[in-house]
């Protein structure tokens, strides 16, 4: 029968549901402030097309 | 042919972590860590989710937009734009074989789900404190007492729900994987943590049930779960189940991500996308799962809720505890159609890979495509219908395929990734349109610590489960059956492997790509943005 949850059993809970907590929250929070993708593609201008006669360009 | 895309970076994040999030984030975990040393499981655990599964499912995703880009969706083609031999496509055939049969059980599994969860609506599923009679409920709901039993007027109910829940897989993969899938997850996604957040506060909030049980609390429940039991890390069985548990988990080697990262563009993001989906299948699983399903059934079961098996936790105990439970039959509800939402958004991504093959090495459009899977598909499914009996055959394609080949399966895409891809190639590739950086050591892990950890893992595996099942193949004739049914199938798609290797070459397909460096320029790591 369990005696309840222990310190340690308490420091693994906390420790291991924090840190997955703060992953994907960490994780979220960069995915969901960048741009949506039109608009990223859109300010990154022409698209980069290797023309192959760009080599000797001034 | 208009190449499929993703229509935004959150909805693949959502797919993928959709298609790993499943019924062994909520019930197999607990079970292995409460029989591993419980809170102590968790340190092999993270160990193996940094060692394996985060630089697996990164490789993993670099390889699939690798070869999407180049116009390839299935395993075959993107082992063949990776792997410039004519014999690697061959090897995707395990990409195809794996999601295939697993789908061809797992879609009754989801039926169940979605059976239990209307049988919590009518209420027939609140049969009181006895053990037995959610036993005997769930030994006839699933035809475990006689081979073809399903398929008696007694279970028209159940087959009809299994028609439906096959009719809406295949309603949304025809949609496509912007339209189908990834709506689908967008919706499917929030309202799972929702239900689970619901359940998790009501089970958090159970105090002491029963008076007489002191020990029966919400603290001893938890405590089942997270105590550690330090001496466990000294036995190799934990730490295996471990590495197991976290390889079946994310979905590692079962050539789905592999696909759905096929649909990215070239300038989509793969590093924080993958870390963002891996960390998602690890909310459920640790701070969802870890914190509901056993806490749940020891406040009622006691030390009994540790001695059930995966279905046992989920089919058994658990509707034992929604019946003990304040408003237990709305809850039951919430649990089981989470648990049909997150079996579905899996079972999605089982289809993708066949039909992007049949698509991509046919020519099919996509009802033709669907058409095939559908019936190909069927069969097998009314192959784990008839024999339903003990569930041999589903067990027996859960160990050959859903255990022993998806190792096979990681230690070939490992491979490719390390060996043959390169490290630095694949590093430079992964890093196209990151947001974050992989650190360099992670590439050498890929190389050289995976294969030795996934060789650890699987010789093991071997050792102590291949002799049990291959005795079964000798004893029960559904089980050899069931084997020679998976060997009909992967000879049947090495054939179709092959046919559409030819088409390819006559087509002209891997020409293009002989020039693709000159085409796609490789940028330099400083790019990184």
């Amino acid at each position: 029968m369990s005696d309840g949850l222990t310190l340690t059993g308490g420091i693994i809970m906390v420790l291991s549901v924090g840190s997955v907590l703060t992953l994907v929250s960490y994780c979220l929070y960069r995915v969901l402030s960048l741009p949506p993708v039109e608009i990223e593609e859109h300010l990154k201008g022409m698209p980069d097309i290797d023309t192959r006669d760009t080599g000797d360009a001034d | 042919m208009k190449r499929e895309q993703w229509g935004s970076r959150i909805g693949v994040i959502l797919a993928v972590a959709g298609s790993a999030v499943g019924l062994g984030n909520f019930l197999r975990f607990p079970g292995q860590a409460a029989q591993n040393g419980g809170g102590a499981f968790m340190i092999p655990y993270f160990i193996s989710l940094l060692v394996l599964g985060i630089p697996l499912c990164w490789a993993e995703w670099t390889m699939g937009r690798y070869g999407g880009v180049r116009g390839f969706n299935s395993a075959p083609g993107i082992f063949s734009v990776i792997w410039r031999n004519p014999v690697s496509k061959y090897f995707g055939s395990l990409a195809m074989l794996i999601p295939l049969i697993i789908y061809m059980y797992y879609v009754v599994i989801e039926a169940w789900c979605l059976g239990y969860a209307l049988e919590y609506l009518t209420g027939s599923l609140m049969k009181g404190g006895d053990v037995e009679a959610y036993q005997n409920f769930y030994s006839q709901f699933v035809g475990a007492n006689a081979d073809g039993s399903l398929l008696t007027t007694e279970h028209t109910r159940f087959m009809v729900i299994l028609l439906i829940t096959f009719a809406v897989n295949f309603f949304l993969i025809y949609r496509g994987v912007s339209k189908g899938i990834e709506r689908f997850c967008k919706i499917a996604m929030p309202i799972m943590v929702l239900c689970a957040l619901c359940v998790l506060a009501r089970v958090l909030t159970l105090g002491t049930p029963d008076p007489s049980q002191p020990g029966q609390s919400v603290g001893g429940g938890l405590g089942f779960m997270w105590n550690p039991d330090l001496q466990a890390l000294r036995s190799a069985k934990t730490w295996l189940a471990a590495s197991g548990q976290i390889f079946f988990s994310m979905s590692v080697g079962f050539g789905i991500i592999i696909n759905y990262a096929s649909y990215l563009r070239r300038r989509d993001d793969v590093v924080l996308s993958g870390l963002t989906a891996s960390s998602m299948n690890e909310f459920f699983e640790v701070c969802l799962g870890g914190m509901i399903t056993l806490p749940a059934a020891f406040i009622f079961l006691g030390v009994a809720a540790g001695s059930f098996g995966t279905f046992g936790l989920g089919f058994v105990a658990l509707p034992n505890v929604f019946a003990a439970m304040p408003l237990g039959q709305f809850f039951g509800f919430l649990w089981f159609f989470m648990l049909f939402l997150a079996a579905i958004t899996s079972s999605l991504s089982m289809l993708q890979p066949v039909i992007a093959f049949f698509e991509e090495g046919f020519g099919l459009k996509r009802h033709a495509s669907a058409t095939f899977l559908g019936l190909l598909s069927a069969l097998g499914c009314g192959f784990v219908i008839y024999f339903s009996k003990n569930a041999v055959a589903m067990d027996t394609f859960d160990f050959w395929v859903g255990s022993a080949l998806i190792y096979v399966l990681a230690m070939i895409q490992t491979f490719m990734y390390g060996w043959v891809f390169g490290i630095d190639r694949a590093e430079i590739e992964a890093h196209h349109g990151a947001h974050i950086r992989i650190p360099r050591f992670v590439q050498y892990m890929i190389k050289y610590v995976a294969p030795v950890y996934l060789l650890a893992i699987f010789i093991p595996f071997c050792m102590t489960e291949v002799p049990k099942f291959y005795r079964s193949l000798a004893e029960n004739v559904v089980a050899k059956y069931s084997v020679m049914f998976i060997g009909v199938i992967l000879v049947f798609l090495l054939l179709l492997i092959h046919i559409a290797g030819k088409r390819w070459s006559r087509t002209g397909a891997f020409l293009d790509l002989a020039t693709e460096d000159d085409v796609l320029p490789v940028k330099p790591l400083e790019d990184l943005t």
